[in-house]
């Protein structure tokens, strides 16, 4: 069973800003991990952008884990959606191949927070099939997922604040820095899913 | 950013200028019509097709279109607010 992680983060530019610098997010200084970065395919429907994106990263793994995951590089596929009527961006990605050592899906919500603040909604779902070592590889995977979270957000910051740049800024520390960033964490879908129905049985039986 | 073929980066720095203007002076205002980048967008992706076959990429698992279908992952119902 796949191991949910979410967060969310507010960006200080308007939703217009954050969906133009989104295209634009390769390369920063955070990204050294990016290879490249190209479009698959791109259409317009319904008045919503629908795009498609094959990057390539390298493969950053603990050496433990080399024994399953021995690739220099990794493929990504991004799907996007951006709607401008509701201002609404949303990014869906996944790792290609190696899905079975551990697969990596990846969902963000860029919805506009007023006129100069957008707010991302990260949901990340990790998961492993190697038999005796699934658990070790996914707690690996969420581990990296957490760490890599602060790094996107400092690198979309550091390149929306250079597409961007405001008259004061630099003065402002809150410029740079997301304003919340809030974490949560649930350890198995399955597991709350199975608390909820027990808590039900629980409550019917007290009725009784 | 480099493309996946080394042969095709120009290509798509040209057609990412042609698309960034576009998303941002046509599109997000309301202007739907992209045909101002499809010429150049046709040239680079037969480069990248190329170069993607060259490396043995799967085309079928790239096709495979999962946001907005039902195989799309949904977060726990309990985190929906």
């Amino acid at each position: 069973m796949a191991r949910y992680y979410e967060n969310s983060s507010t960006f200080n530019f308007s939703w217009d800003q954050v969906a133009s610098g989104y295209w634009k997010r390769y390369p920063n200084p955070q990204s050294t991990h990016v290879l490249s970065e190209d479009t698959w395919s791109r259409q317009v429907k319904d008045g919503c952008l629908y795009t498609k994106r094959l990057l390539t990263k390298t493969n950053r793994v603990p050496k433990w884990g080399e024994r399953f995951f021995n690739a220099k590089s990794v493929k990504i596929i991004e799907e996007s959606i951006v709607d401008p009527k509701n201002k609404i961006l949303v990014t869906y990605t996944r790792n290609l191949g190696y899905t079975k050592v551990m697969s990596v899906v990846e969902r963000v919500e860029y919805r506009s927070a007023g006129p100069a603040q957008t707010v991302a909604r990260r949901s990340a779902w990790i998961d492993s099939q190697v038999f005796g070592f699934s658990r070790a590889i996914r707690a690996f995977g969420v581990d990296r997922f957490r760490k890599n979270c602060n790094q996107m957000v400092n690198g979309f910051n550091h390149v929306l604040n250079s597409m961007f740049p405001r008259q004061g800024a630099g003065v402002n520390s809150m410029a740079t820095a997301p304003v919340a960033h809030t974490f949560k964490e649930m350890r198995d879908a399955a597991a709350a899913a199975t608390d909820r129905a027990k808590a039900n049985v629980l409550s019917s039986v007290n009725r009784t | 950013m480099n493309s996946i073929g080394e042969e095709c980066t120009e290509l798509k720095k040209k057609y990412d200028d042609c698309f960034n203007t576009w998303f941002s002076e046509k599109f997000l205002k309301g202007d739907n019509d992209d045909t101002i980048c499809s010429g150049i967008f046709k040239i680079y992706q037969e480069c990248v097709k190329n170069a993607m076959k060259e490396q043995n990429i799967d085309f079928k698992e790239i096709d495979k279109d999962v946001l907005g279908t039902e195989n799309e992952f949904k977060a726990p119902t309990d985190n929906s607010s």
